[in-house]
């Protein structure tokens, strides 16, 4: 287990760079991993990722079809937004884990 | 008298029903199981039929022959669950009551969920290989084939079976070679994947054997729609590869009366304790094999598995006990790679699929993560197995729970 300071606030993270605790995520955080990523978050940005981490700290599965159904976005401005792997990705800014796709 | 109700005469209900007949007394507890189809299919041999290694009559069976006596049968849709008052409500609006309700409805394809992809080309062009109607459609077309790109894609997962895909092209690639077109033939395997498995060390060894075998993977391809007109699908970010064949694995959903009923999460899956099986919602609901969200492989040899932890705790919240029976999540599975050969991996919730060997008394052992022809005996074997042992709830020498025994973690 590693640690980061990242905007300032020492956090846990693994190999990949994911937060290991949810609960230490802070929006400043959100906006300097993605700044890393070369994304700049936007209103749009922050709906799906509050909507990502209302699901994951409630314990309920994420994928792609959870995201696409939920109204917030459809799939294609997903990958507007975070482009190339967007669910990993916005994972990586939410502060959560990424999604473990059984196998 | 006391009821169990069972939804689904697959491989984990069916299993389940006669376990419990075996045990519960016939005048305390009435066991009905419910089911739509009267037709028992063995779902692994699906993959074989468009090669012509078997025929429909290997794979199907009558669903009665494996129903114990003393079960009562009821062949029916089900409308919804009232979990609520304990009761299936059928589609004819008959009303079952239950005191213990197992859910073993499975999970299926939904190629109606990705746009154009069951339209002109569907069982023309593009074909599934996770139905008897889509398998035999395939080897049809296979027959007069001569040769063009064939893309295997996968839609999303999970879907059932997770090493069928990459068994699919692996036989594949021997059938064309055989057939001596395979150098006319250009197969890809598109996945929504990272690679070709999601573990790392089984993904070596896999995407060692698809490079081997001269099929090209593109991962990371997350499918929105096919172009019947271009005869190509197209990903979310633009990507587009045109077909000749395309042979796809359609999104997986579990049972719409499951969605109906409020139970299930976005693809219809229950949510349930992945340790005790039961319900997260209702005490009296219990949920095994792929109908349940469990994070391991949607596959028969995990409903088998944990029919074993099932039925300890259902014996013991019949009994007003603990539920202490923990399910491991384990997986075992047989992965045919072409020419007589198989590769073995066996793994749980925490264990990745490791090399090493894997014992089984009197047979074994096999080899995990190798490529040889005793893993495809294995393979071939189980089919017998299946029909004789497994769905009857006989003993098989294969303990539920995962062993560390012949697995070696650092190799």
């Amino acid at each position: 287990m590693a640690t980061k300071v990242i905007a300032g606030k020492t956090v846990n993270v693994n190999e990949e760079g994911y937060l290991l605790d949810p609960n230490e995520w802070t929006i400043d955080i959100a906006h300097e991993i993605a700044k890393e990523e070369g994304i700049s978050l936007t209103q749009k940005h922050i709906d799906v990722i509050n909507f990502i981490r209302d699901k994951v700290l409630k314990g309920e599965t994420l994928s792609m079809r959870s995201i696409s159904k939920s109204g917030v976005v459809t799939v294609k401005e997903l990958y507007e937004l975070f482009p190339g792997t967007p669910l990993k990705l916005a994972c990586k800014i939410a502060g959560v884990q990424k999604p473990a796709s059984c196998v | 008298m006391k009821r169990i109700v069972i939804l689904g005469g697959g491989t984990a209900g069916t299993i389940m029903a006669n376990k419990l007949r075996e045990s519960l007394e016939r005048n305390d507890w009435d066991i009905t199981l419910i089911d739509k189809d009267k037709t028992h299919y063995y779902q692994p041999g699906f993959l074989f039929i468009p090669f012509e290694i078997y025929k429909k009559q290997d794979v199907i069976k009558p669903k009665m022959d494996f129903i114990p006596a003393g079960v009562n049968m009821i062949f029916s849709e089900i409308d919804s669950i009232d979990a609520e008052n304990n009761q299936v409500i059928l589609q004819d609006d008959k009303h079952i009551k239950y005191d213990i309700l197992i859910i073993a409805t499975g999970t299926d394809i939904r190629p109606e969920e990705t746009p154009g992809l069951k339209d002109k080309l569907w069982y023309n062009k593009i074909f599934d290989f996770y139905s008897l109607d889509g398998a035999l459609a395939l080897r049809d077309f296979l027959r007069g084939w001569d040769g063009g790109t064939m893309v295997v894609n996968i839609v999303d997962v999970p879907h059932k079976c997770p090493v069928a895909p990459l068994e699919f092209s692996f036989l594949a690639d021997e059938f064309f070679t055989k057939k001596g077109i395979r150098n006319k033939v250009n197969i890809k395997y598109v996945t929504p994947q990272p690679g070709a498995f999601t573990k790392p060390r089984a993904n070596k060894m896999l995407s060692g054997l698809l490079e081997e075998k001269n099929i090209e993977i593109i991962p990371d391809f997350y499918i929105d729609r096919v172009d019947n007109e271009k005869s190509s699908i197209i990903a979310y970010d633009g990507r587009e590869i045109p077909f000749d064949l395309l042979t796809v694995v359609p999104l997986n959903m579990g049972s719409d009366a499951i969605g109906r009923s409020g139970l299930g999460d976005d693809l219809n899956y229950i949510p349930t304790n992945k340790y005790t099986l039961q319900s997260e919602k209702y005490e009296n609901i219990f949920v095994i094999g792929d109908a349940a969200n469990l994070p391991t492989s949607k596959a028969g040899a995990v409903a088998h598995f944990s029919s074993d932890i099932l039925y300890e705790n259902i014996m013991s919240y019949i009994e007003g006990r603990p539920l202490n029976a923990k399910f491991d999540g384990h997986a075992n599975c047989y992965i045919e790679t072409g020419y007589g050969k198989g590769s073995l991996i066996d793994f749980n919730y925490e264990t990745e699929p490791l090399p090493g060997t894997f014992p089984l008394p009197g047979i074994g052992p096999f080899g995990l993560l190798k490529n040889t022809k005793m893993n495809h005996y294995g393979k071939i074997m189980f089919r017998w197995m299946y029909w004789h042992l497994l769905l009857p709830g006989k003993e098989l020498p294969i303990e539920p729970l995962m062993t560390m025994a012949g697995k070696c973690e650092k190799c």
